[in-house]
């Protein structure tokens, strides 16, 4: 059996032709070519297949396309700038060693974008316990956790200066 | 791996899933919610259902209420939501539910229903005596959590009925859950809830559902165990878990 269905990636609309059984993960590689996002053990386990599914984190091998209808979906690919301009959550991780072999990072990306997104104030331990959902085997996550929480650091450093600016 | 071929269907209604899941009932249908544990073991190939029933589009199911002496969980209630929502050891245990991306799509129904016997959620109904509120064909019913679970991903719930909320008293005791796994996030090997007010404890981890003792003295607790060795768990490592696991529990809920 297969179903029509819509959806929304990076903010741009799909109309597809789906089995039911089409994971979200193998949707965005196979049938939109959205490779950035990686598979791993395809259990939830490693966190390899993160992306946001209406800003939260999710891992894409444990939910079904059929049922992301009406969702935003957004992947690793909507981070940098279309001219190649990393993010600053990229960017950090690139300053901090971040990654390694780079398997594991666009769902460790996703991940630390959905949980800055909604605990912008986290703290160093706070990430530290985030990041475990994801594994890594090359950084010892070290590096990740400081990247994240200097993103995290300078995104709220660029906050202070706007109010700061905007209450003189 | 990828799971077997299943038609796909939306339930906009309480009323209308439990319709599809009797029409259905010779396809062997399957409720999915969050599918936190249902499409990984789709995936495995360990479950294989004809037939998937999404109820996450009904928009009555979602949401924490406080009716008089009870607290009212929709059954579409994600544990992030739980975690979030200020509800003492509730809100508290959440933070032993898989991982953050776990929290943000696993429902609490969703839970229930999978009943797996190191289940945070099926545990703290034992010990707080929740009420699992069913929808089915006849109508609707309450089932005592202590009647609700028979065994590994064995309930009381019939195939056509439909969880609709828990029900936990209100309010909410002095009590606390912690748990022990090799890797953050993994099942538990043995978990431990209390109530102190009860003076009860409930057990994931050492039996085919949560075992509820009269007692919160973790000396007697571990000594009444009937556990045996298994490969890489002795018996007597699981003693000492459950243990300590109950005085941490003890220790974090008392004031």
């Amino acid at each position: 059996m297969i179903q029509l269905i819509e959806l929304t990636v990076n903010g741009e609309r799909h109309d597809l032709v789906v089995e039911p059984r089409r994971t979200l993960v193998d949707v965005l590689r196979h049938d939109l070519g959205l490779t950035g996002t990686h598979v791993g053990c395809e259990h939830g386990v490693c966190g390899a297949c993160t992306v946001l599914v209406d800003g939260a984190p999710v891992r894409a091998c444990l939910v079904f396309a059929v049922q992301c209808e009406k969702t935003d979906i957004r992947t690793v690919e909507s981070l940098a700038d279309a001219d190649g301009t990393l993010s600053d959550l990229q960017q950090s991780f690139a300053d901090h060693h971040g990654l390694q072999c780079g398997f594991c990072t666009p769902g460790m990306l996703m991940l630390a974008e959905g949980f800055l997104a909604e605990e912008p104030d986290a703290t160093k331990e706070e990430i530290r316990d985030v990041v475990a959902a994801n594994l890594c085997r090359c950084t010892g996550y070290q590096t990740i956790v400081e990247a994240v929480d200097a993103c995290a650091r300078r995104r709220r450093a660029a906050r202070q200066e706007v109010l700061g600016r905007s209450a003189s | 791996m990828k799971p077997a071929s299943f038609e796909f269907h939306r339930a906009r209604s309480r009323a209308g899933a439990v319709e599809l899941l009797t029409e259905l009932a010779d396809g062997d249908p399957k409720i999915i919610a969050g599918g936190q544990s249902l499409v990984a073991m789709m995936n495995f190939r360990l479950a294989r259902p004809g037939h998937l029933v999404d109820i996450t589009g009904i928009d009555d199911m979602t949401g924490i209420e406080v009716d008089g002496d009870r607290l009212r969980i929709g059954a579409l209630t994600t544990h992030r939501t739980v975690e979030k929502a200020g509800l003492g050891v509730l809100s508290a245990a959440m933070r032993w539910v898989g991982h953050l991306p776990i929290r943000t799509r696993g429902t609490v129904g969703g839970s229930i229903a999978h009943a797996d016997a190191t289940a945070e959620w099926c545990m703290l109904a034992v010990l707080l005596d929740a009420r699992i509120r069913v929808l089915g064909p006849a109508g609707s019913r309450e089932i005592a959590a202590g009647e609700f679970f028979h065994g590994p991903f064995w309930t009381a719930l019939e195939p056509d009925e439909l969880i609709v909320e828990i029900v936990f008293p209100w309010p909410l005791p002095p009590a606390a859950l912690t748990e022990y796994a090799d890797r953050k996030g993994d099942f538990a090997l043995v978990a431990a809830a209390v109530d102190l007010d009860r003076e009860r404890t409930v057990l994931g981890g050492v039996g085919p559902v949560p075992l509820l003792v009269d007692s919160l003295d973790a000396e007697e607790i571990a000594a009444g165990l009937d556990v045996r060795d298994e490969p890489g768990v002795s018996a007597h490592y699981r003693r000492g878990l459950a243990r300590t696991l109950v005085r941490r529990a003890v220790a974090e809920a008392s004031p």
